[in-house]
């Protein structure tokens, strides 16, 4: 057998007896490797010295340079998932995750050359560029890939893999933090032996997972489990053809549930460290601040898992509710916090916050599924993380804007972040309007049972 | 790989793939914490 046809979607097709438990660390090995890029941040200090060694010399990189890495990183995400997202359906998981292990892992090397020939557009072309798009293709595709083989518990499912993008900074960062420990001299940083080592990792990782990940059989079903025959609220029996679902108001409604939720997280995930100082002069030192960072990404995470699995008992529409209520309320709790000194407040409500920011990208793809069918999933919730790169410029703006803003004219550091806060609120507001708004996909959208669309699939040697 | 008409899972392959990616995560998850705890100290 050839690796191009070991890859292909018809190799992939699981034979009975094949566990659905081995799908989820398949989905694993791609997203805690590709989860890395929330801790790019890791790199930024240490390659403003790559020259200096000691300190930033002339000729080094300046960090509004450096910046751009992951901003270009985050940018091709979005655009490779929504420009790939059908071939990644048609193609298969294994090719997909195969592809995407050969973009990160090829991302890293030509950054490490980018470093060695000291030449920032190489690393922009290789984290930014190739990593992005394996980013896109990475995330998307075993998470189709789950839902289709848990189709009684796609929340969980689909919390599992997304738990695991977020999990992934957490084995990057203090593994990327040793790895430039062990090879940095006197003479040198070390930041490129550590890329290559990265991408060597990962590359092994990525390519384990693929080998392991298979698509169910047509028609098959779980044990014990009895599909609903007909559509019931907003679950469809009925599968949508991608780009149709574009044509769908609900897709463009989903679209600002998920940007609006997006922005008001990340927008405080970014400044945490800032903000709890400054609300909170004397109470949070920066080493505590930096605990405080450090148990967000752990909320952040869990609220991938523990939110979407929620919403397979409450559905996805009410937990998206549950998002912007809870989110308004806490939103307007954070100034009256920062206002009597409760420090214990204060971090309690921005845990939860930051729970729900993660629980809104993990419960968006069973969303999707309710709404739009299986078939398409993957490629549909591709188009859809285009709202996440729109966020990412967004939030950050707002925050950063805004204390500027307000410290400029006179608003003292302490209460410079409360109007963000209650602008963040407002936005919750729009998404629970546009949550509230979303019904059952029109009838019309509905691909017929001899629609041949995707029926064979790309690379299928039926 | 695909010659048969069976795929049998085992426990030991169940086991061996969760660890894989269960191990580093479980190592991560530990190192946050610890660090997370600067919070509270």
């Amino acid at each position: 057998m050839s690796l191009l046809s070991f890859l292909d979607r018809s190799h992939t097709i699981a034979k009975p007896g094949y566990s659905r438990w081995m799908v989820p660390p398949a989905a694993l090995c791609v997203h805690l490797c590709i989860g890395q890029a929330y801790a790019f941040s890791v790199f930024n200090l240490p390659m403003t010295k790559l020259l200096g060694i000691s300190q930033s010399g002339p000729g080094d990189w300046k960090l509004t340079e450096l910046g751009w890495i992951f901003s270009i990183a985050i940018f091709f995400l979005g655009v490779s998932s929504a420009v790939f997202g059908r071939w990644v359906e048609e193609g298969g998981p294994r090719k997909a995750m195969f592809t995407a292990a050969l973009c990160w892992a090829g991302g890293f090397f030509v950054s490490a050359i980018g470093v060695y020939a000291h030449n920032l557009w190489l690393i922009y072309l290789g984290y930014g560029v190739l990593g992005g798009i394996a980013l896109g293709i990475g995330y998307i595709s075993p998470v189709s890939t789950l839902i289709k083989w848990f189709p009684d518990r796609p929340g969980m499912a689909t919390g599992m893999a997304i738990m695991g993008f977020g999990g992934g900074a957490f084995i990057a960062s203090p593994l990327s933090v040793w790895l430039m420990s062990k090879f940095n001299t006197a003479t040198h940083v070390g930041v490129a032996e550590t890329f290559i080592v990265l991408g060597v990792v990962y590359f092994f990782f990525m390519i384990v997972g693929s080998v392991i990940v298979r698509v169910p059989a047509p028609g098959w079903l779980p044990a014990g489990y009895v599909a609903p025959t007909q559509s019931v609220g907003l679950i469809t029996r009925n599968d949508v053809f991608v780009y149709d679902a574009l044509k769908t108001p609900q897709f463009w409604l989903i679209w600002w549930i998920l940007c609006l939720n997006v922005t008001a997280g990340i927008g405080v995930l970014g400044q945490a460290s800032a903000m709890s100082q400054e609300m909170f002069p004397g109470h949070i030192t920066p080493v505590a601040a930096a605990g405080f960072v450090g148990l967000m990404s752990l909320f952040n995470m869990g609220g991938r898992f523990f939110w979407a699995s929620t919403s397979d008992y409450i559905g996805r529409r009410n937990t998206y509710f549950v998002f912007m209520v809870l989110g308004f309320l806490l939103y307007c709790t954070v100034p009256y916090t920062g206002k009597v000194g409760s420090v214990a407040g204060f971090v309690l409500c921005f845990l939860i916050i930051i729970s729900m920011y993660g629980g809104g990208f993990s419960t968006v793809p069973a969303y999707l599924r309710d709404m739009y069918g299986t078939r398409y999933v993957g490629a549909i919730h591709g188009l859809l993380l285009t709202a996440w790169s729109m966020a990412g410029i967004f939030g950050p703006v707002i925050v950063n804007y805004l204390r500027e803003y307000n410290i400029t004219h006179g608003v003292p550091k302490a209460q410079a972040y409360n109007n963000t806060m209650y602008i963040m609120a407002g936005l919750l507001v729009i998404g629970f309007i546009c949550n509230f708004f979303v019904k059952a996909v029109d009838s019309r959208f509905h691909m017929a049972a001899n629609d041949t669309r995707g029926k064979e699939p790309v690379g299928a040697k039926a | 790989m695909q010659t048969t008409n069976t795929e049998e899972t085992t426990t030991l392959q169940l086991v061996l793939a969760w660890g894989f990616v269960g191990i580093p995560l479980a190592w991560g998850v530990i190192q946050t914490l610890i660090n997370s705890m600067k919070l509270f100290q």
